[in-house]
């Protein structure tokens, strides 16, 4: 067995080479843009247009030059000319169906380690968020959220206790959104409740981070106006079925079943087992997380028609036609991928890529702290659905929040809620 | 007086959640024949059987999805899947033992086992590739209406009877097939002990083989059953469906027939009665603590003082 030694020998050698290789090289050239949104799985339909719409607000706003032969997208900085990339980051396995923890901590890593990288667009899930901030805290990379909404993330005083600070290892905040949080969809959501005439309301959560969380607010909000609140229960997201948990809600009557949580999390299973229990006058109704078509798909058009409802933190593509922008946006996204964009988060992806490029514009150099505080000092921002700024926390002065309702199995435009928040 | 009223025993209540109960615990112990048989002859847990399952439901998908496409009536597509799945199931698990587990008949009982696992992971990752991550909905066919009535205050479905008309007489022919037939006395002379059957002239790969294909088929009648009344194919569903089956088999004493169905309505009984007056997030642990418990005072489960100590 002389081969052993020499194979052990080449394993160090690889090895150590392997450990103290150094970081990449940065190119002077270069700024990158990613994103790490879960593009495997039942959120794929919506992670789809919001890449596209990164997409889209890259081509409008970066020229395409010709450099060293090849076609690129350039843009000025403090003067100087960058070539801009943008890579689209998968948090998501096909095992899992979702976002993991592991590929969250890995696509940050691999965004920190990378001195090119200078905004980190994402993520998806409010969860994932809370892994990859502290990581790229540290090194004062810029993120924007197309679609997290839990509010801890940004405001102090509403999550738990050291939220946000436990998040913000450098002192300073690195982290914005486009979209309203669930301190005011959850409430959004009682209040449309009461609007309807639903006033017994049974509440499940899928106790999670987002889902417990907006749940929480439904809660205390529904009892301040006077729902009645008949129980609370969450589930175990990975059960099959729930006819039983049916069975003792059928017995307390109630108008509607609030569900905090998502298509991911059994949303569209308990709309059929409630369904298939018999209680098929009491209405269902979920947060953002359940608004997207793959709801419709595993729970079945016809169980959830004209029964279902969702509340959204910002404007439904059907109803983007009614802003002078909105238009214009759909008009270009048309013009690029041949059809309009099918699901409601294109406009947060579009708007995400339009906040990293005028970041880097204003910090005027590629430098990750100066892009960050430039970021989140964006005021006055022209957005495609109306002006608006960024708060001291990092949130959007906006709150567009949307009532759909599935009808002609896909979900329509309801109601513009009311934001009257805490 | 009105504490009196507020106490009294809701006998309608009870009534609907025994039948929660039995759904559940009906389809659980079909799966979990599977498990029990195969044990009772090889003493192997076949942990592929979970996900044998899976697949059985996404061919049931396919079928039933095809055929109305096709513009079949819903009773042709039951039909066909009823016929058709279990067949397919059948023969996988037959092929399964054929391929990985007879090379491995006579090696350590760890290698086998380690197999399962690995045919398990196999059968899961097909399943990703033919249905996708997402869960998909299984087309609504049985009629949605009350059995006793509108305004019953029992809720009986023709999901619910349809599971009991499947699996019911399943459990009376596999009984009536292992008591009274030639195949079945040799099958039980297997699991007495092989070398001693095969001495007896008992062509024991011949029993093994006709142990996975029963045992499969009942599997894909389950499936087929599952996917009428929960209405939601998934990748991952064997997962939980086969844990739950296991635990039933072993609740009753592995390798123990009535054994497995009596603990799989035990299951059903604990999820239905753990979700009313304990809470739904702790049904899982509840089946759990009493597995523990059982086993604590009857080590061979609650039916399975014939076996002695296997694996």
């Amino acid at each position: 067995m002389r081969f052993l030694p020499l194979f052990t020998i080449f394993l160090a050698a690889a090895l150590a080479f392997a450990v103290n290789q150094p970081g990449k090289r940065s190119d002077d050239g270069l700024i990158k843009i990613v994103s790490s949104l879960p593009r495997t799985g039942s959120a794929r339909g919506q992670t789809d247009t919001i890449v596209d719409g990164i997409r889209l607000a890259i081509e409008e706003l970066c020229p395409k030059k010709i450099v060293n032969g090849v076609i690129v997208q350039t843009l000025e900085v403090g003067g100087k000319t960058y070539r801009i990339e943008y890579t689209d980051l998968d948090d998501a396995t096909a095992a899992a169906g979702q976002w993991t923890a592991e590929q969250e901590t890995d696509n940050a890593k691999k965004a920190k380690g990378d001195p090119d990288v200078m905004v980190y667009i994402g993520t998806y899930n409010s969860g994932a968020t809370k892994i990859s901030m502290p990581i790229l805290n540290a090194e004062r990379l810029l993120m924007i959220s197309p679609a997290n909404t839990s509010p801890g993330l940004t405001k102090p005083n509403v999550g738990e206790r050291d939220e946000p600070k436990r998040y913000r290892p450098s002192g300073e905040p690195n982290f914005c959104r486009v979209v309203a949080t669930d301190d005011f969809q959850g409430p959004a959501g009682a209040e449309w409740a009461r609007d309807m005439g639903l006033k017994r309301v049974f509440i499940l959560d899928d106790n999670e981070v987002y889902g417990k969380g907006v749940a929480d607010f439904f809660e205390s909000h529904g009892r301040k106006i006077g729902l009645t609140i008949l129980g609370r229960e969450s589930i175990d997201a990975k059960a099959q079925e729930f006819s039983a948990l049916m069975s003792k809600i059928k017995r307390m009557n109630p108008d509607l079943i609030y569900f905090g949580g998502t298509t991911q999390t059994k949303g569209g299973q308990i709309a059929k087992d409630m369904v298939a229990s018999g209680m098929t006058e009491t209405k269902m109704m979920g947060p953002d997380g359940c608004y997207e078509g793959a709801m419709i798909e595993s729970a079945g058009a016809a169980v959830l028609e004209n029964r279902f409802f969702a509340t959204f933190c910002g404007l439904s593509p059907d109803k983007l036609d009614t802003t002078p922008g909105g238009r214009r946006f759909v008009a270009s996204y048309k013009a690029k991928f041949g059809k309009p964009p099918s699901e409601a988060y294109a406009l947060y992806g579009y708007e995400c890529g339009r906040i990293a490029i005028l970041a880097l514009q204003n910090a005027g150099k590629k430098d990750r702290a100066a892009v960050c505080r430039a970021g989140l000092a964006i005021r006055d921002f022209d957005g495609v659905t109306g002006r608006w700024s960024f708060d001291e926390n990092g949130d959007t002065t906006l709150k567009d929040l949307t009532g759909v309702v599935v009808r002609g199995g896909e979900f329509v435009f309801s109601k513009s809620l009311a934001v009257t928040a805490k | 007086m009105t504490l009196l009223a507020d106490t009294s025993f809701d006998w309608f209540h009870i009534a609907q959640l025994g039948i929660e109960s039995l759904r559940f615990g009906l389809l659980i112990a079909l799966i979990a024949l599977g498990y029990t048989m195969v044990y009772g002859i090889v003493e192997l847990i076949n942990f592929a059987h979970g996900d044998l399952f899976m697949l059985g439901s996404c061919l049931s998908l396919t079928i039933v999805v095809g055929g109305l496409a096709e513009g079949w009536p819903p009773a042709v597509t039951i039909a066909l899947a009823l016929v058709l799945v279990p067949l397919f199931c059948a023969g996988l698990n037959l092929g399964v033992d054929r391929a990985v587990y007879k090379p491995l008949r006579n090696a350590p009982k760890l290698a086998p086992l380690v197999s399962a696992i690995g045919v398990s992971f196999v059968f899961q990752n097909v399943g990703l590739f033919w249905e996708g991550p997402q869960d998909v909905n299984f087309p609504d066919l049985l009629p949605p209406e009350n059995v006793l009535g509108e305004g019953a205050n029992v809720y009986l479905t023709w999901k619910t009877i349809a599971i009991v008309a499947v699996t019911l007489p399943l459990m009376v022919a596999l009984t009536y097939f292992v008591k009274f037939t030639t195949l079945g006395k040799a099958m039980r002379a297997t699991a007495q002990n092989p070398i001693a059957a095969r001495l007896m002239g008992i062509d024991v790969d011949r029993v093994i083989g006709a142990t996975f294909l029963i045992g499969g088929a009942l599997g894909g009648f389950g499936s087929v059953v599952y996917c009428l009344t929960v209405n939601t194919v998934s990748y991952q569903m064997g997962f939980q469906a086969g844990l739950y089956a296991f635990t039933a088999a072993v609740l009753g004493g592995i390798g123990n027939i009535p054994g497995a169905v009596l603990g799989g309505l035990l299951i059903g009984v604990i999820r239905g009665f753990g979700s009313e007056y304990v809470g739904e997030t702790w049904v899982p642990a509840l089946v759990f603590a009493v597995l523990i418990a059982v086993l604590v005072f009857r080590p061979s489960g609650l039916l399975g003082s014939r076996v002695k100590e296997k694996v």
